[in-house]
């Protein structure tokens, strides 16, 4: 999986591009949390539109990702979730614990 | 039994071997015609097994293997995944919809493989590994009677 991190104002956005699952997306996409948390971002919005799949190591990462950031005092929201990853983490009621949107703007705008 | 669609795979326990497992399944699964959002589930929930055989059973010693069999069994799919680990209790498993759950990052693999497979089951492999059995029922399966009955009448 590739992370492309960009800022939009005071937004970091982190774009993930292909698989999220066990043994290298799952650890991209942390080292990318640890790494934009330890920059101080306090407003993240992962942009999910290109994640292809995603395993129980992916959204177990997403979870640490979230706890993370809100034991920071920082937010998490995700937008452009694919329809099998809002599948995947609605039988999970994950879809409850995560703000998501439909777009990378209503995102963005979510945070002011 | 329809052999075209069995497979025997023995894959090192690194989590990489994960996708040549996945190029073999995805060609077999659409040559069972299965509708695209099955096959996408079924791939997730084999996932799920080897990564539980590769980091909980093997405990990724790449000298243990995962062995994996695929084959059409009457009208289903029967996927074996076979670790050579020292066993499972899957009765000790936590309920990741559990409140207090819902917020660990992990606990959710067997989950998953329950919600989109039609059944899945543990045991003990001959070697004393866990065995996970993988069924989905396939629509419009060709079955051994009516395959027979095919043949037959060539």
């Amino acid at each position: 999986m590739n992370v492309n991190v960009r800022q939009s104002g005071d937004v970091t956005i982190l774009d993930l591009k292909g698989r999220i699952t066990i043994g290298s997306g799952d650890v991209a996409l942390r080292n990318a949390i640890h790494e934009v948390m330890n920059k101080g971002a306090q407003k993240v919005l992962i942009n999910m539109a290109d994640v292809s799949t995603i395993d129980s190591s992916g959204i177990g990462e997403l979870v640490s990702a979230y706890t993370t950031a809100t034991n920071r005092g920082a937010k998490l929201k995700l937008a452009n979730l694919p329809a099998k990853v809002t599948d995947i983490l609605t039988i999970t009621q994950l879809i409850t614990v995560f703000d998501v949107y439909d777009s990378e703007a209503e995102g963005v705008s979510s945070f002011s | 039994m329809p052999e075209e669609y069995r497979f025997h795979l023995a894959i090192g326990s690194r989590f990489e071997n994960i996708e040549l497992v996945q190029v073999v399944l995805r060609d077999c699964l659409e040559r069972l015609g299965m509708e695209e959002d099955t096959r996408h589930w079924v791939d997730v929930a084999v996932r799920e097994a080897l990564a539980n055989a590769i980091k909980h059973g093997n405990e990724q010693n790449p000298s243990k293997q995962v062995h994996v069999d695929l084959a059409v069994e009457e009208d289903e799919l029967v996927i074996r995944v076979e670790d050579e680990g020292g066993g499972f209790d899957p009765a000790h498993l936590g309920d990741p919809l559990a409140p207090e759950n819902l917020l660990r990052p992990n606990g959710r693999g067997i989950f998953y493989m329950k919600s989109f497979m039609d059944t899945i089951q543990y045991g003990s492999g001959p070697g004393g590994g866990t065995l996970v059995t993988l069924r989905k029922r396939i629509p419009g399966a060709k079955t051994d009677s009516s395959q027979d009955q095919e043949e037959g009448t060539e």
